[in-house]
């Protein structure tokens, strides 16, 4: 009986296992590759040296005044760890969350003295995977009085290249406008030129 | 023993008293076990109580106050004594039947015959088997079967009929049952049971409950009933870590009493009664289920087949018209089928005099002139003789024999005229005037009133009814169209009948049907339910699994309408359980969290004045909801046939809906109660 | 809920009820007629199978013989799983050179994906190489899923074939169900899927991790894998278990709003659809209807409640000078926003999916308790793949045997009796829930070596507690990932509890199957209470919501409950 199920049991997992576990996902790869080469190898961003920036779908952390600075991460110890991805699973009465909060928020008043409105929440809260690229847009032009002072631009001028860099909805619906912090910190750099780090 | 049906009051006062003694008695363990949902109560009234006194004899002072875990336990015991009254007042209703039942089991002497000698014994030394002689004026010793002679029976000790009926060998009419007595004539009956196993000593053992076994059904609940016991324990007892997780110390005391109030004691308490009182409420339709599964197989009922005679048409036939031989003046048969009428009481007769009344003018004479001969078995003629002149009417056979005794002959026509009769359903009845033969009576089988109305009660609960006749084709479908019925089957043999509910079982139809005559057994049999008439043959009565002592064959509307009953309310009392809980978690987990969680006060809904009262007021509602449910339980929930959808819709409405909010108004007035007594 | 969120809402249900029927249609070809579809190009992959397994397609099984494939077939792959997962660090594919899994981990892992659950004690990106992905997890994400549906249509064929040619109580053969699942459905839809994701950007890579040099300086080491492959499966077969750490958050596992819409459409593709497989078994398709109607039905009411809490600030975080007009948005991904993760924390719970794409320890303590309620209400809220269709029909049973009291007749389901032996085996099945969850989470409640995995204090960290068992008992997979679960009393009770869910609730339905097979079947009639009507999907959602809050409410009440009031009093902890 038991012989009757075990030998059929045992060949059923040999053959399912190669089948699912090794032919399938193999053949995608090359399949995937042909068909999207750049999006199945990560969306790399290169700069002018042809060097990996990094992935257009994986934020970064930005610590200069003169770059937009994406949410709160979890991610590794310093945040924007691609390798630890990570959100913050404080819960909502967490004291952590609270101290965290905290912080955070006398460091963003502190680094942007010419921002009187309320903080968009986004900025004070961890994203699910540490590595959000997004911000709102209410949530970039919050932060453009700094980053213009800091480039010596008018914010015009800045809140026009966010306008410019705004996605909608996915097909109108679906999802939430946003602006990718990266690509917007390349267009920047882009446009208005590299600045060397200088610290606050 | 009329007394029998007529309904009892629901509590009387020596009643209530034997049912508080027996449900002291109930608590053994061993007793409890069989419903081990308030057997758990049971254990958690017990260890209550073993706390409450260990915190009498070492006060403790992180304990709840003595009265409140006193009272508590109280109340807990409560529950348990008021599951065990319920079901105690449901078997002392069976009892008190039973005693009038067993007054009737006098003790008789018997004439056993022995070896053809007569010998005088008792009627309870009578074996299965042994030959008893019974004659005019004496009782009948034991259940038996008729093996000589013919006697009129009065046997309205176990039916209430105060008719006599008759008894004769051979056939279908020849079973007597012990106790009832011999009216006419003189009869040898052979015994049929065993002391203690006869019909009366059965049904004694059925409504004490003594023989009563649980239920398919009802084990099938029972074990949804254990599952949702084993939930709440999980539930409960979790909740001790849990709460201590949260710096919660919760008294064993008060997790009993939030487990007791959760588990579904108001149906566990009251799911025996049930069951007694269903087949209490059969018997006092006059039906003796022989188990309860017969009973609840009756609500499930698909099919039913129905003999035609004496239930969808009268069982006497009425005269309809007179047919004259040829060269007989019609009133002359006219006035001679009066004769022979006028001292005839059977509906049939009645029925010849009011024709020639109504029809042929004649009025009513003078009757003492006349001797009447009345109808006897043995002739199955009756008339009057008027000095030299002999009338008579009966069974074309009998008077045919009957005149050609008196030097006369009944011809050809005679015949031919019982066959026209007879080929349309109706029957023909002789009439003879000394030797020779004036003519006959067509007598018609004519509908009931009023069962049109019953078969569509019966097509509204969804059974289908099939009619039974020896009948030809075409008046078994004369007869169908008028009755309502919604198939039929004629000329039906013993085997055609049982081919036919073979057929509907193959379908998976549940086959419910009546029978009296021998040749009824093995259909009886083979029908899940098997109603025989007590007029019937033992053969029958042993085939089938109910015994109907009135002999009326529509009595199947109402065994269906309690079996469906049994099962209602049980389903109600179960969904007003379960739904019971809602409000019982909002009255007792807010006392049990605020005074570790002070912000969950919100979830006191109700506003209940403390944790205490609350609780206590939970547990008191759980308790008493049982005692007020008692008679619901036993009359059963009413039957209606809706429809499934528009039944259960009603039901949900009134024991779902109504289950979740009695006890929000109930716990409530308790709480009020006891905090206006001062109490908490 | 805002415009865009209604507007999402309803063209996700639409989708779904529009998708059932032809789906259902071509899943009862596949699996109940004598000839699948597509026989010339398919139907030569089936047969080949078929002669590699060396199986007979036309030999039928018993419900003990069918039970003890599952068994074997489960223990097999628990078995491959562990070894490759142990040896990972000797086998090819494994570019960031991935050290042998630990035994508790790999044992707990193993299980996970075995039983459908696919709870991450494992980060994926920093435990486990491209092959232990691919073979070790991806084949499991397959076979689970496939097992499920044969459960589920045993069952299903217990309830519903008639005495005939089958009657002999045989329940169908697994091995033709599985390979029939991976040939027909779960393989092809796979391949479609995993491009349209791909062309959204999920990686499908088999590199190794690619540096980074940041434009603020830092480096950065960006993963790689074969993640579209594994994603579509995650979904298709409400697995669930992630490639990376934080799952469907992760922008390469789940790029956009629009994959985040479609994955979702892939968790209930199949649990949907298999109600209206069931209606064609039954020969009335109304029947599949009401489980669907049922199942709609509780999932509105779960996002509706989802979204308005999460939709609201944390009450903690009232204090402070925040905008709060985005919501909830701690743990949550700014593309997706506070209806696109209510959305899915809503499917992946009610299906036993368990993939999240915002963090559930973080949600708002009642936004919490719904993903959790969810799952305790028995995860056949369209459920997991087969395994929301024969819980659902467990509950139906028991919903029928309380309306058939009701009406007077001794019950039936689909003209079926049920007796004591399926009561018992159907409250075998809604015993085996609440024991286990409730039973662990007390002890874990009260050991040290619980709690110290705990990430929050207070009524939070017994949340935790709780969501940790009831995700493993009901083969969910999602946390409240506040808990440290790497941890071996963890690994171990979490694959004991996960084991007990899966197999524990699949041997009753298999023979409760097995006992209903062989019945007869009662003609409909007027008094039969008609299980396809709208009365019946309320009765059936009455008696799940009643059963499901009854047994947890206590706990629950110590948990999010109190959390959530004490919230509201700015209380932290």
């Amino acid at each position: 009986m038991l012989q009757q199920i075990a030998l059929p049991a045992l060949r059923v997992t040999a053959v399912t296992l190669f089948l699912t576990g090794l032919v399938y996902p193999l053949a995608c790869v090359p399949i995937a590759q042909l068909l999207f080469p750049q999006r199945a190898s990560g969306s790399l961003i290169f700069d002018d040296r042809g060097e990996v920036i990094g992935s257009a779908l994986i934020g970064q952390r930005f610590a200069s005044p003169h770059y937009f600075q994406g949410r709160p991460s979890a991610a590794g110890t310093d945040g924007y760890d691609a390798s630890a991805s990570s959100g913050s699973n404080f819960g909502p009465t967490s004291q952590r969350l609270q101290r965290r909060v905290q912080s955070d928020l006398t460091r963003l008043q502190a680094d942007n003295p010419d921002q009187h409105q309320a903080i968009p929440v986004e900025l004070l809260t961890a994203s699910a995977s540490g590595l959000d690229p997004h911000l709102s847009p209410h949530a970039t032009l919050w932060q453009v009085p700094r980053v213009a002072k800091a480039r010596g631009l008018s914010e015009d001028r800045v809140a026009a290249l966010i306008a410019e860099l705004q996605e909608g909805r996915d097909l109108g619906i679906f999802g939430e406008p946003r602006v990718n912090v990266l690509l917007l910190n390349v267009a920047l750099d882009r446009r208005f030129g590299r600045l060397v780090a200088v610290g606050p | 023993m009329s007394s029998r049906n007529a309904e009892r009051s629901l509590f009387e006062p020596a009643l209530i008293m034997q049912a508080a003694l027996a449900s002291v008695r109930k608590l053994a363990p061993q007793h409890m076990i069989k419903n081990p949902v308030m057997f758990v109560v049971e254990v958690g009234s017990l260890l209550t109580l073993i706390l409450c006194l260990r915190d009498v004899m070492s006060p403790s002072s992180v304990t709840s106050p003595h009265w409140f875990s006193a009272a508590v336990c109280l109340w807990l015991w409560f529950t348990v004594l008021f599951g065990n009254f319920a079901e105690a007042v449901a078997e002392g209703r069976g009892k008190a039947q039973a005693d009038t039942l067993r007054k009737m089991r006098k003790e008789t002497r018997a004439r056993k015959l022995c070896d053809g000698k007569e010998e005088s014994v008792s009627a309870s030394a009578l074996r299965k088997g042994d030959i008893v002689l019974v004659s005019a004026g004496e009782l009948i010793p034991g259940d038996g079967e008729i093996i000589e002679g013919i006697a009129s029976v009065d046997e309205s000790a176990m039916t209430g009929e105060s008719a006599p009926v008759i008894r004769e060998s051979g056939g279908d009419r020849s079973a007597v049952t012990g106790g009832t007595k011999v009216l006419s004539d003189h009869i040898t009956v052979r015994i049929s049971a065993d002391p203690g196993q006869s019909f009366l000593d059965r049904m004694i053992a059925l409504v004490e409950g003594a023989s009563r076994q649980k239920t398919p059904n009802e084990i099938a609940l029972h074990i949804l009933l254990v599952g949702l016991t084993l939930v709440f324990l999980f539930a409960c007892v979790s909740l001790v870590p849990l709460g201590s997780y949260s710096q919660l110390r919760l008294s064993i005391t008060v997790v009993v009493a939030l487990l007791v109030c959760l588990i579904p004691t108001t149906i566990s308490g009251l799911l025996s009664a049930i069951g007694i009182a269903g087949m209490d409420r059969m018997l006092r339709k006059n039906v003796l289920a022989m188990s309860g599964r017969a009973v609840e197989a009756a609500g499930d009922v698909d099919t039913l087949l129905l003999d035609k005679t004496g239930t969808i048409t009268m069982g006497n036939r009425m005269a309809t018209e007179l047919i004259p031989l040829r060269g007989v003046a019609i009133d002359a048969l006219a006035d001679a089928a009066q004769l022979a009428s006028l001292a005839d009481e059977t509906p049939e007769g009645r029925s010849i005099v009011v024709l020639t009344k109504d029809r042929y003018g004649l009025r009513g004479r003078d009757a003492a002139r006349f001797h009447f001969v009345p109808f006897s078995a043995q002739t199955r003629m009756s008339g009057c003789d008027d000095g030299a002149r002999v009338i008579r009417k009966g069974a074309v056979e009998a008077i045919r024999r009957h005149v050609e005794a008196l030097g006369g002959s009944a011809d050809e026509e005679l015949e031919a005229l019982a066959a026209r009769i007879g080929r349309t359903g109706g029957t023909p009845l002789a009439v003879s005037d000394g030797s020779s033969v004036l003519g006959v009576i067509h007598l018609k089988d004519i509908v009931k009133g009023g069962i049109k109305e019953r078969f569509e009660r019966f097509r509204a609960m969804g059974i289908r009814t099939v009619m039974i006749t020896g009948d030809n084709p075409q008046t078994a479908a004369a007869i169908a169209q008028e009755a309502g019925v919604d198939d039929f089957l004629a000329e039906a043999t013993p085997e055609t009948k049982l081919r036919l509910i073979k057929a509907e079982q193959d379908k998976g139809k549940l086959v419910a049907m009546t029978g009296d005559g021998t040749n009824d057994a093995p259909a009886l049999a083979q029908a899940d339910v098997g109603v025989a008439m007590n007029t019937g043959t033992q053969a029958a009565k042993e085939a089938g699994n109910m015994v109907d002592l009135d002999s009326n064959p529509t009595k199947l509307l109402e065994v269906v309408e309690v079996g469906k009953q049994i099962l209602m309310t049980r389903g109600c009392l179960t969904t007003f359980s379960i739904a019971n809980d809602v409000a019982k978690y909002f009255a007792i987990l807010p006392a049990l969290f605020v005074p570790a969680f002070p912000q969950l006060a919100p979830l006191n809904i109700m506003h209940l004045s403390s944790p205490q009262s609350a609780i206590l007021a939970a547990v008191m509602f759980n308790a008493l909801i049982i005692v007020v449910l008692i008679p619901l339980a036993l009359r059963g929930v009413r039957y209606r046939p809706l429809g499934a959808a528009q039944l259960l819709r009603r039901s949900l409405l009134v024991f779902g809906l109504g289950g979740i909010i009695t006890p929000f108004v109930g716990i409530k007035l308790l709480d009020l109660l006891l905090s206006v007594l001062n109490l908490v | 809920m805002s415009m865009f969120g209604v507007l999402q809402a309803l063209l996700f249900l639409l989708c779904i009820t529009l998708l059932t029927k032809p789906v259902g249609l071509y899943l009862f070809a596949v699996y109940e007629s004598e000839a699948p579809p597509l026989a010339s190009t398919l139907g030569r992959l089936e047969q080949l199978l078929y002669r590699l397994c060396g199986v007979d397609p036309k030999q039928q099984q018993r419900w003990s013989s069918y039970a003890q494939s599952v068994l074997l077939f489960g223990l097999f792959g628990i078995i491959a799983s562990f070894v490759i997962l142990r040896l990972q660090q000797l086998l090819p594919l494994n570019p960031q050179h991935m050290q042998s899994v630990s035994s508790d981990l790999a044992f707990n892992t193993a299980v996970s994906f075995a039983t459908n659950t696919n709870w991450q004690s494992y980060a994926g990106e920093s435990t486990l190489s491209h092959l232990s992905q691919m073979a070790a997890l991806g084949f499991h994400n397959f076979t689970s899923a496939a097992v499920g549906i044969g459960v589920a249509l045993a069952l299903a064929r217990g309830l519903t074939r008639k005495p005939g040619p089958y009657g002999d109580h045989c329940v169908g053969n697994l091995w033709v169900d599985l390979i029939r699942s991976l040939v027909y459905v779960l393989v092809p839809l796979s391949l479609l899927g995993m491009l349209f994701f791909v062309s959204q950007g999920m990686v499908q890579s088999l590199s190794a991790p690619i540096a980074a040099h940041t434009l603020d300086g830092v480096p950065q080491l960006i993963p790689m894998g074969p993640v579209a492959s594994q994603e579509v499966i995650k979904q298709l077969g409400t697995n669930g278990g992630g490639f990376f750490n934080v799952n469907s958050a992760h922008p390469f596992e789940n790029p956009t709003p629009l994959t985040n819409f479609v994955a979702l459409l892939l968790v209930f593709l199949l649990p949907a659809a298999l109600t209206y497989t069931y209606g064609k078994m039954a020969g009335d398709t109304r029947q599949g209807w009401a489980l669907f109607g049922a199942m709609l039905v509780l999932f509105v009411v779960g996002l509706i409640a989802t979204t308005a809490a999460e939709q609201s600030p944390n009450p903690a975080l009232a204090g402070f000078p925040i905008d709060h007009a985005a919501g909830n948005m701690e743990g949550k991904e700014v593309r997706f926003g506070v209806f696109g993760s209510a959305l899915f924390a809503t499917v992946t719970t009610a299906a036993s999916c368990g993939a999240v794409n915002a963090m559930h320890d973080s949600f708002t303590p009642l936004g919490g308790l719904i993903p959790l309620v969810n799952i305790q209400l028995g995860e056949v809220i369209f459920g997991g793949v087969g395994s929301g269709l024969y819980g659902m029909l467990i509950f139906a049973v028991l919903a029928v045997f309380i309306a058939g009291l009701l009406v007077g007749r001794t019950p039936e389901y689909l003209g079926k009796k049920i007796e004591a032996k399926e009561m018992t085996l159907a409250m075998l099945y809604v015993l085996i829930f609440p024991l286990v969850v409730l039973g662990l989470s007390a002890w874990a409640a009260t050991s040290s070596d619980g709690l110290s995995a705990l990430g929050s204090a207070g009524p939070h960290g017994l949340t935790e507690i709780l969501y940790a068992f009831s995700s493993a008992v009901g083969n969910n997979g999602s946390a409240f990932a506040g808990l440290s679960a790497n941890a071996p009393f963890w690994n171990l009770t979490l694959g004991v509890a996960m084991l007990l869910g899966r197999y524990f609730m699949i041997i009753p339905v298999l023979a409760l199957s097995g006992s209903m097979i062989g019945k007869k079947t009662v003609p409909k009639g007027p008094g039969t209470f008609p299980t396809g009507s709208l009365l019946f999907v309320g009765l059936l959602i009455g008696v799940i919501v009643i059963l499901g809050a009854l047994t947890f409410f206590p706990a629950l009440s110590l948990g999010p409950l109190a959390e959530h009031f004490a919230a509201q009093y700015g209380k932290v902890y």
